[in-house]
């Protein structure tokens, strides 16, 4: 990297050596990845979504291959909040980058709780809020699809902690500006968008399902332009950086969504076909400012040129 | 476990719809443990993005194989590939089985299809020889019996069309043993599911230990995504682990099958 080159971002107080991280449960708690590289490269390490208890997940199958992308319907599986701070934060809380911890709940107490408990660890990066997991039915998805309830969660949490909060955006909403805005009032330092989006496969043969939950999230490059136009129509509504995520396969992908508006982006689904990705893109950003002159990976975020904005109005 | 991009030596057709393909890959080779797999991507494979898992079937010296029957897009794929071809693959990759140290159990190997390839290494590398039972839907679908006899095992075949060996399911050779005895004998199995739940079930009946190398549809294979997982009992009740990380190999006893 050129010493003169500054890749660096800040999302509130959290601040990354470099725009690229990990989209919450294509990366386990780091320690997978850890296997095949330094995660100490990335800008920060994002973990599965926990919530206060532990939790089994759903039926199988899991998840389905579909064209350009996968569905999952995984359910949440995880350790519990004791469970995260005593299996997985020793290693974690000795990594150089910072750790963006995915939370969740089945109600507004159970976010603020989570959160309250995760504050007192000492030494995490931030808390991402889940409210847009569309494969649970007691939680998670509802919180982001009502502009109350998420207003609520989000200031709940804020009480809760003084850790930078993320609020990670549902797809599924008729405009996400009016959501994006609610979150950045409540308290809400950034925003992840998107999650997944909802959606289904079905075997012909077996006129069942592909999904044993029926339907799951929909991930990978085939939801990229999505993904791309709602972190546009986002980074028009609010101040506070974006997180852009959604199929990102390359540096250039990484780049589109940074011209969108995101400060920063996550990588997801490859992570699960080709564990280097975040690396290569990490190192094409660089080459992309070199060839362009651009001393700054801040210049890029929201550089989109477009002649009619008529595309930003409410 | 490591990410290699590996060469291949060669990529031919065995039988009927089955191939073995040969790469040379210096850093995996020499880790393979038996039971691991190597999760490969295949190229031009575009829309589907997945790597697919394979067992690893011989190792040696700085190469090693896998025995596969092209089933789909990827197995198609990956069969049209020629030899000094590339790919990437992640290995080696969970944890295998326990092999027989000297003075311990005589296994007995139980596969379906080319859950063969899985318990060669195992054959290979177990301090006792023991009886290999395999079982196909037909003569084709009994792979590699000349390596196993090689490696002076007894070959035990059951085809449910009966063109080759007894005519039936491998249990039924595999029931026949275990009525002779059961004294110091572990099972070993690889093989579709069905088969697997069978063995773990006459395993109960005659209380002999058993380890399978469970057939679950796979995404990342390093134990991020939670794709794989089976049912397995814990002191408190059960919990999903991950067949690409706690397993593919269980004990048979720690299966809990009503949820599988």
């Amino acid at each position: 990297m050129d010493a003169k080159m500054n890749l660096s971002v800040a999302i509130g107080k959290l601040k990354m050596q470099n725009p690229v991280t990990v989209a919450s449960g294509t990366f386990g708690y780091g320690v997978e990845y850890a296997q095949l590289f330094d995660l100490n490269q990335l800008g920060a390490v994002v973990v599965k979504g926990i919530r206060l208890q532990p939790v089994a997940g759903n039926r199988k199958p899991r998840t389905v291959e579909v064209s350009s992308g996968m569905l999952n319907a995984i359910g949440l599986q995880g350790p519990g909040v004791e469970g995260f701070i005593r299996k997985y934060w020793p290693f974690l809380k000795e990594l150089k980058v910072p750790t963006i911890i995915n939370i969740w709940g089945a109600s507004i107490e159970e976010y603020a709780e989570v959160a309250r408990r995760l504050d007192g660890l000492g030494g995490v990066g931030a808390l991402e809020l889940n409210v847009s997991c569309p494969n649970i039915k007691e939680g998670g998805a509802q919180f982001g699809t009502d502009v109350t309830l998420l207003s609520r969660v989000v200031a709940a949490c804020r009480k809760a902690t003084t850790l930078p909060l993320i609020t990670k955006m549902s797809p599924n909403v008729p405009s996400i500006k009016p959501y994006a805005r609610a979150a950045e009032e409540s308290g809400s330092d950034g925003l992840s968008i998107t999650n997944s989006i909802p959606a289904m496969a079905i075997d012909i043969e077996t006129r069942r399902p592909r999904l044993g939950n029926v339907t799951g999230g929909l991930t990978g490059p085939c939801i990229k332009p999505i993904a791309l136009k709602l972190v546009w129509e986002a980074a028009s509504a609010v101040k506070i950086p974006i997180i852009g995520m959604g199929g990102i396969q390359n540096a250039a992908d990484a780049i589109e969504f940074m011209m969108a508006g995101a400060t920063a982006v996550a990588i997801g689904t490859a992570n699960f076909y080709e564990p280097q990705t975040a690396l290569q893109v990490i190192a094409g950003i660089g080459d992309f400012m070199r060839r362009q002159g651009i001393r700054d990976a801040r210049e890029i975020v929201g550089a989109l040129r477009v002649e009619d904005s008529s595309g930003h109005q409410d | 476990m490591v990410e290699q991009t590996v060469r291949i030596i060669s990529n031919e057709r065995d039988a009927d719809l089955y191939f073995r393909l040969v790469v040379e890959a210096s850093r995996i080779a020499p880790l393979v443990q038996p039971g691991q797999f190597a999760h490969l991507r295949i190229p031009g494979l575009q829309p589907a993005l997945l790597r697919r898992p394979f067992s690893i079937f011989q190792v040696q010296g700085d190469t090693f194989s896998v025995l596969y029957k092209t089933v789909g897009k990827g197995t198609e794929a990956l069969s049209r590939m020629g030899v000094a071809g590339e790919l990437s693959v992640i290995g080696p990759l969970g944890r295998g089985f326990t092999v027989p140290r000297p003075g311990g159990e005589t296994p007995l190997l139980v596969a379906g299809g080319y859950g063969m390839a899985a318990l060669y290494l195992l054959a290979q590398r177990s301090a006792q020889k023991g009886i290999v039972f395999v079982g196909g839907r037909r003569r084709a679908d009994i792979l590699c019996e000349a390596e196993f006899r090689a490696l002076g095992w007894e070959v035990r075949v059951a085809t449910e069309d009966g063109g080759a060996g007894e005519k039936g399911l491998v249990t039924q050779p595999l029931l026949a043993a275990l009525r002779k005895g059961t004294s110091g004998r572990k099972l070993f199995a690889c093989g579709p599911t069905p088969m697997l739940r069978a063995v773990a079930g006459i395993a109960a009946e005659f209380e002999v230990p058993a380890e399978l190398s469970m057939d679950e549809q796979m995404c990342c294979g390093i134990g991020a995504c939670l794709t794989c997982v089976v049912p397995i009992k814990t002191d408190s009740g059960w919990e999903y682990q991950r067949t690409c990380t706690e397993g593919p190999v269980f004990e048979s006893s720690r299966v809990l099958w009503e949820k599988a």
